[in-house]
């Protein structure tokens, strides 16, 4: 069995991130494992702009952005293999992959990273009545066959859903000639960026239709019409339903983390997050396997994947090393509650945290005019006002070593959302 | 005296601004919360602009498209003539980032350039 100091699982941008800022931290030993047929991930199906603003200053299409770190690996001569699926972790590191050349081969690895990404909900979890004709995609499945394939799904689309990717795929769809009838979003508020709304779907007279839902899908062979209706209360009202005939029926109903290996290495999943719950190292339960980017949790902004990919790369590289500070065994637990839907990471272990710790958290629900309130145990210390928070967006706090130092007794550590 | 409404991009509020003009005159700028909504409203209705993105043919090459985007923002009117540029458009591999896949592209002075790597067949 070969030994690596660390293997990483994708190759996409938190892989890539994770690979670097280990190497920059004096660790030569490093292996990316990644299934497709190239680095960069999801990016690289990513060819709208509007990447890396936060970290480069400058507006990115995803494959530009994806190769700003892929240059680096190559620069930095880290090894990876591609069309390399990883099959199983376990517990004590040892990772099994497979690939047509080499078939099954397995690698002991100092430290672990997970950095598979996350996956598209299928429309199964849906429940949506009718038959199953051809013609129904995920958006990012689109996404896929237009951008890489050149192949147009369909010509008369209807999107379920108003997520980010549906609302690119509206636009891309219309400027390939598709005429896209409408985006219907069970939500009374769209997950989307508002840059999308405008730039995606006003820009091309595309109606969108919040608190709607398909109630109806006619055809047999493909899709010839999608009815979708008013929704009150979680139930379709009567009389509010609208035909659209159509040949396609694209669904972008949000993502979910990939973490089939994590569970057979053992690793504890947030119910909330479905990603691994981790410490301020970005370590799960499991020691020596650390988590970012998407398969942790779904990020709005691949700027924060790459930050927080960084940050997983680096205490990987103490944890090889051995370098670890010494802790005193003193946990705070990160609590999210009232509005705010959950935190990563979810403990602190102050001897361990660096001087300045950002915790990135989610809302509920939309919220104007409030307040991100942190309580250090029944002591607010935080009170700060927000013009808007919207549950498509990542919130954060920034946690200071030197201030948690003067609460000896400290144990948890609560965020809320509050009015006033 | 026209009114033009305009939902502000600059952030998640996405204020709905009403600008109020008589012909290319603004006479005023209502319905923003802070000044990025009276700025962008302004462009807006002025001289609204557009980065394109979209894939260009290879032939020859390791992959069958290339993805391409112009190289700063157009006139968001030129983007159905942007459009149909890009979709004549062949490129030979290899073709790499940055490289200029169209000149000029709808006579906007602007041209259309590679976002990604794509070696020879
Ligand atoms: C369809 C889709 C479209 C998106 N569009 C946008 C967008 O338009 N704008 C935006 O800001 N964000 C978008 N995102 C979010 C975007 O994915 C993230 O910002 C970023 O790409 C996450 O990086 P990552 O490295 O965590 O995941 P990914 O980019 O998904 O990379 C994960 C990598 O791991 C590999 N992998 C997974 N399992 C295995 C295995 N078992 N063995 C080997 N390799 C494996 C995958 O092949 C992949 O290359 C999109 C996400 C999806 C799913
Ligand atoms: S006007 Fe200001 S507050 Fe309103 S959407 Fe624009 S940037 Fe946000």
């Amino acid at each position: 069995m070969t030994y690596y100091d660390i293997v990483i699982v994708g190759g996409g941008p938190a892989g890539l991130a994770a690979a670097i800022s280990a190497r920059k931290s004096g660790i030569e030993s490093i292996l990316i494992l990644e299934r497709d047929t190239e680095l960069g991930g999801i990016l690289n199906q990513c060819i709208h702009n509007g990447f890396g603003l936060h970290t480069f200053k400058e507006e990115l299409t995803g494959p530009e952005y994806a190769y700003r770190y892929i240059e680096q690996v190559l620069d930095e001569k880290i090894e990876y293999k591609l069309e390399t699926m990883v099959m199983d972790i376990t517990e004590d590191r040892i990772v099994t992959a497979m690939n047509k050349q080499e078939g099954m081969v397995m690698y002991q690895a100092g430290a672990v990273i997970l950095a598979m990404g996350c996956r598209e909900r299928p429309r199964g979890a849906l429940n949506i009545p009718g038959f199953r004709p051809a013609g129904i995609y995920s958006a990012g499945t689109a996404q896929r066959l237009v951008n890489m394939e050149g192949y147009m799904p369909g010509r008369e689309v209807v999107i379920l859903g108003s997520g980010d990717i549906g609302l690119i795929m509206a636009r891309r769809m219309t400027l390939e000639g598709a005429k896209v009838k409408v985006v219907a979003e069970l939500m009374p508020y769209s997950g989307g960026l508002k840059r999308n709304i405008v730039q995606c779907l006003d820009d091309f007279g595309i109606p969108l239709k919040l608190s709607h839902t398909v109630v109806n899908i006619e055809g047999k062979e493909r899709v010839e019409a999608v009815t979708i209706a008013k929704v009150e209360n979680g139930k379709p009202v009567p009389g509010t339903e609208i035909r659209y005939t159509c040949d396609t029926l694209l669904l972008s109903v949000g993502l979910i983390p990939e973490n089939e290996l994590s569970k057979s290495a053992g690793v504890e999943l947030s119910p909330i997050t479905s990603g691994p719950v981790v410490n301020e190292s970005l370590e799960t339960n499991v020691p020596g396997i650390f988590a970012c980017g998407n398969v942790l949790h779904v990020h709005d902004l691949v700027d924060y994947v790459s930050e927080e990919a960084e940050r997983a790369g680096a205490s990987a590289a103490s944890f090889v090393r051995g370098d670890i500070k010494e802790s005193s065994g003193k946990v705070i637990d990160l609590v999210a509650t009232e509005g705010a839907r959950y935190t990563v990471p979810t403990t602190v272990d102050v001897d361990r945290m660096p001087d300045l710790l950002t915790v990135r958290f989610r809302v509920a629900d939309v919220f104007k005019e409030s307040y991100v309130s942190v309580y250090y145990d029944d002591e607010r210390i935080m009170h700060n006002k927000k013009r808007i928070m919207a549950p498509g967006e990542m919130e954060q706090i920034i946690l200071q070593k030197k201030k948690l130092a003067e609460y000896p007794d400290l144990k948890t550590i609560t965020i809320r959302i509050e009015k006033d | 005296m026209e009114k033009v409404d305009i939902t502000c991009i600059g952030c998640p509020m996405g204020c709905q601004v009403t600008v109020e003009l008589e012909g290319k005159e603004v006479l005023s700028v209502s319905g923003n919360s802070c000044p990025i909504g009276d700025t962008y409203a302004r462009k807006e209705v002025s001289n609204p602009e557009r980065t394109v993105t979209s894939t260009v043919f290879v032939e020859d090459g390791e992959k069958v498209r290339v993805s391409v985007k112009t190289a700063s923002n157009i006139p968001k009117a030129k983007i159905n003539e942007c459009m149909e540029a890009i979709n004549k458009a062949v490129v030979k591999a290899p073709v790499a980032i940055g490289d200029v896949v169209i000149e000029n592209v709808a006579g906007t002075g602007v041209n259309v350039i590679a976002t990604r790597n794509v070696g020879a067949a």
